[in-house]
């Protein structure tokens, strides 16, 4: 039977990964900070704006463009941040890899593997969308919940390295919680894009409001791209992994859907989510109705990550707390 | 009259909006949280009970109000109710559009292609008639409609975006007619066997010892199945956590129902035994210690019931076994003074903390039992309904039913009570619980969902963009002869990021107009 034996030398590596991947977000997570508290406000950035857009496609605006003599020390910390970011990443999936080997099956079998994972997904959504859009700036705002959660999931939620349950020996394991983990990974990033554009939009219309945060943050228009993207990327994916944990339920738990908490929870998220696209749709919800709704979303999101394993008990609950 | 279909109208025109849809879907949402946050009957019976005990008034008021079966509350159902006559109101007129739309030529080339999002101007040498077959060359793939006279290219790409948004929300629809379906003509039931060559049949209600029917069954046409469970086995790691449940059975169906032909099957967690549109799923398992009871005549009587499992780490089961009948007598006043209940602890792998008994783990290793012997009237005529697994304290109470032995006994021990009775505890049998599930319409539920995802992705990922071109004789003099190519693009989808494909093929076509103007 594969996933008995555990070999604990890798274990205890992964173990030592995950907490220096903490360590190595946090300190890139101070050099944003940095960068942010040292830039001019709303500097000249350029932004890649879809509207206008010139005939020759090949006019690079990427951040990591073709090195330029002068840089200003902000713009250096922040370049450094995200090489730091990119450091953190590669740990982050290596612990993760790591688990996997040492109990010979996917790293998210309990919940202190999968906030990993769902973190690990967040980080690098995070650093895709930076290859293509101005977001550094976010930075420090996207690490610092994902330090939290992992700060959270290593503290209070580790699991020892363990052979899967009975129930979750299926290899819809693989299929449901990976759509699982990348939808709230990604989600992730939505919620505080979306966070993030109430802010500005408030400091748009009362610049006094919010003005030292604000007044550093993207435009508003790129903070409401993020979120969009993001959410209608996931929303598919998260439909997905709802349809195949019925699946899984069918043949686990003897029926597809049971208003089981977790259930419940994943099902109120995706209204919230289908809420968001419909109210980018509809007159007068577009702007900031539409953000509250996927602040709401990621809240859902967030609650449905792991308090509901504790608050709650539910079939989804020997996802192996305590 | 008039003021009626005004208002009638007007009704639906407010149901069927966006505005009011939205409400709806944020509506949904929130009533769906007390069904995740609060104890469920459905989900969990007793817990519900002990909540609303706590609770007092407040937990009166909430069960009153179908807070604890949330999502069968009235309440609920409006909503749902209403989202989904929106959403046909929405749906018709949609559909009939976009059947509209699919014959339709794409809309004609606006005056001023410069006020387009997306625009583009560059001069060529070439004709007019030369730029217009080079664009349509480049635009296969497009729908595209081309004037010549006026020289200009309308093209439109991605119509199955609205394709997969149709099909996703009629999808939606039939995912909800098929899930009500299911609760309609479905039904599930539980059993306890023992893993020992039990049998059971799908046959009656009465054979479940509990049973949910859907609004439609009425346990008269159960799908006919026999099963004999033959073996139980867990594995375990050295702490106690489960590898694997595992149950050997077989089965009968169709015509072997009346001869005595069996077929094999492993049921397993994760893998049901799926026949004759029913699924048969391993739920649970546990112990069921066998007592032998020899009379002081000598008759001996023996029986092994099911105990519960309180702990589930180390299995140690609580429960109780009765002997309702003693031998050789035949008066029932009598009787009712000579009846036994053997009850208290098993341990499947027993520990002692004085003379206290404790299981440190689930497998049968060394299995001991505590037990408190009761003799007297089990009050099983008494018209209230006994559990299997406490005897009736009302009997302990009034002095009817008397504790006459207290002892812990491992596996073949006995222990002997007053009157010369010995108790014997003479083996165990593991039990398996089973729940038997009939749905007819889960694989329309699993059909419906596929088209949901297909659809929304198609709906999400596709763009619906247009691209004009306008191409115009230059004026005279120096730039005689040649034209002046507009183009411009609009996508007709939020966020679209329409600028980069845009932007590809306008320079595809500079280029093309280059080559041949070359």
């Amino acid at each position: 039977m594969p996933g008995t034996t555990i070999d604990l030398r890798l274990a205890a590596l992964s173990d030592w990964t995950y907490i220096s991947t903490i360590a190595i977000y946090f300190l890139a997570m101070v050099l944003y900070a940095v960068e942010l508290a040292f830039s001019r406000k709303r500097a000249p950035e350029k932004e890649l704006v879809a509207a206008g857009a010139v005939v020759v496609p090949s006019a690079e605006a990427t951040p990591a463009s073709a090195a330029r003599p002068e840089r200003s020390l902000p713009d250096r910390v922040g370049r450094m941040a995200v090489a730091f970011t990119v450091l953190g990443a590669l740990l982050h999936v290596s612990s993760l890899v790591l688990r996997g080997l040492a109990v010979d099956r996917v790293p998210w079998g309990n919940v202190y593997e999968y906030i990993s994972s769902v973190c690990a997904v967040a980080v690098i959504a995070y650093l895709v969308f930076l290859r293509r859009h101005p977001v550094r700036r976010l930075g420090a705002y996207v690490l610092l919940p994902l330090i939290v959660l992992m700060a959270i999931g290593g503290k209070w939620l580790y699991a020892q390295a363990a052979p899967l349950v009975p129930a979750l020996r299926s290899y819809w394991i693989v299929i449901h919680v990976s759509a699982a983990i990348i939808s709230s990974g990604v989600l992730l990033i939505a919620g505080v894009a979306s966070v993030l554009y109430l802010i500005r939009k408030a400091n748009d219309e009362n610049p006094r409001r919010f003005a030292r945060i604000a007044e550093k943050l993207p435009e508003a228009s790129v903070l409401d791209r993020l979120a969009y993207r993001t959410t209608i990327f996931t929303f598919p994916i998260w439909t997905f992994a709802i349809v195949c944990g019925a699946i899984w339920a069918e043949s686990a738990w003897g029926r597809y859907w049971g208003w089981d908490p977790k259930e419940t929870c994943a099902f109120i998220s995706w209204v919230f989510y289908a809420c968001f696209l419909h109210a980018r749709a509809t007159a007068g919800f577009r702007d900031k109705t539409a953000a509250w709704i996927n602040v709401g979303g990621f809240a859902v999101t967030v609650f449905n990550l792991f308090f509901i394993n504790f608050v709650l008990t539910g079939l989804h609950s020997y996802a192996g707390v305590g | 009259m008039t003021d009626l279909r005004a208002f009638l109208r007007n009704t639906w025109r407010g149901l069927t909006s966006m505005r009011t849809a939205l409400i709806l879907l944020f509506l949904l949402a929130v009533a769906s949280f007390p069904g995740a946050l609060l104890p469920q009957r459905s989900l969990n019976a007793a817990k519900t009970e002990e909540y609303i005990q706590q609770h007092g008034w407040w937990g009166r008021t909430l069960d009153q109000l179908g807070f604890f079966e949330a999502f069968a509350s009235p309440w609920f159902a409006a909503i749902y109710v209403l989202l989904f006559i929106s959403l046909i109101g929405c749906l018709i007129p949609r559909t009939v559009e976009y059947a509209r739309q699919m014959v339709a030529k794409p809309v004609l080339t606006p005056r001023n292609l410069a006020r387009m999002p997306h625009h583009h101007q560059v001069e060529t040498a070439l004709p007019v008639d030369e730029v217009l077959s080079a664009a349509r060359k480049r635009l296969r793939g497009w729908r595209i409609r081309v004037d010549e006279q006026q020289g200009t290219i309308s093209a439109e790409r991605g119509y199955l975006r609205e394709t997969g948004n149709l099909v996703f929300h009629f999808a939606l629809l039939g995912l909800l007619v098929a899930f009500g379906a299911g609760k309609m003509f479905g039904y599930e039931g539980q059993v306890i066997l023992l893993a020992n060559g039990s049998t059971f049949c799908n046959s009656a209600v009465l054979n479940y010892d509990s049973f949910r029917a859907g609004l439609r069954v009425d346990g008269t046409n159960l799908s006919p199945f026999c099963l004999r469970v033959n073996e139980f086995k867990a594995t375990y790691q050295h702490n106690g956590q489960p590898i694997d449940f595992q149950s050997k059975m077989d089965y009968q169906i169709g015509d072997d129902l009346s001869g005595d032909r069996w077929q094999q099957a492993d049921v397993a967690v994760n893998h049901p035994l799926r026949i004759v549109g029913d699924r048969v799923y391993l739920q649970g398992h546990g112990y069921a210690p066998t007592f032998e009871v020899t009379f002081p005549g000598g008759e001996q009587r023996s029986s092994t019931i099911q105990w519960r499992p309180g702990d589930q780490s180390t299995f140690l089961s609580e429960g109780t076994t009765k002997f309702p009948d003693p031998p050789g007598i035949t008066d029932e006043h009598q009787r009712r003074e000579r009846q036994l209940a053997i009850t208290g602890l098993f341990a499947p792998t027993a520990q002692y903390n004085g003379a206290i008994l404790t299981s440190v783990f689930p497998d049968l290793l060394k299995p001991a039992v505590a037990v408190d012997v009761y003799r007297g009237d089990l009050g099983q005529d008494s018209g209230r309904s006994q559990s299997i697994f406490e005897i009736d304290q009302v009997m302990v109470k009034s002095g009817k039913l008397n504790k006459v032995a207290r002892k812990n006994l491992e596996l073949g021990q006995d222990l002997t009570l007053d009157d010369g009775t010995k108790i014997k505890f003479a083996g165990v049998e593991q039990f398996v619980s089973l729940q038997v599930s009939h749905d007819p319409a889960q694989v329309y539920v699993l059909l419906f969902s596929v088209l949901m995802i297909g659809g929304i992705f198609f709906s999400l990922t596709i763009k619906r963009r247009r691209w004009w071109m306008r191409a115009t004789p230059a004026g005279e003099g120096a730039a005689a002869g040649r034209t002046v190519v507009d183009v411009g693009g609009l996508a007709r989808t939020d966020q679209a990021g329409y600028g980069e494909e845009f932007s590809r093929l306008t320079s595809d076509l500079v280029t093309e107009l280059n080559k041949r103007g070359a």
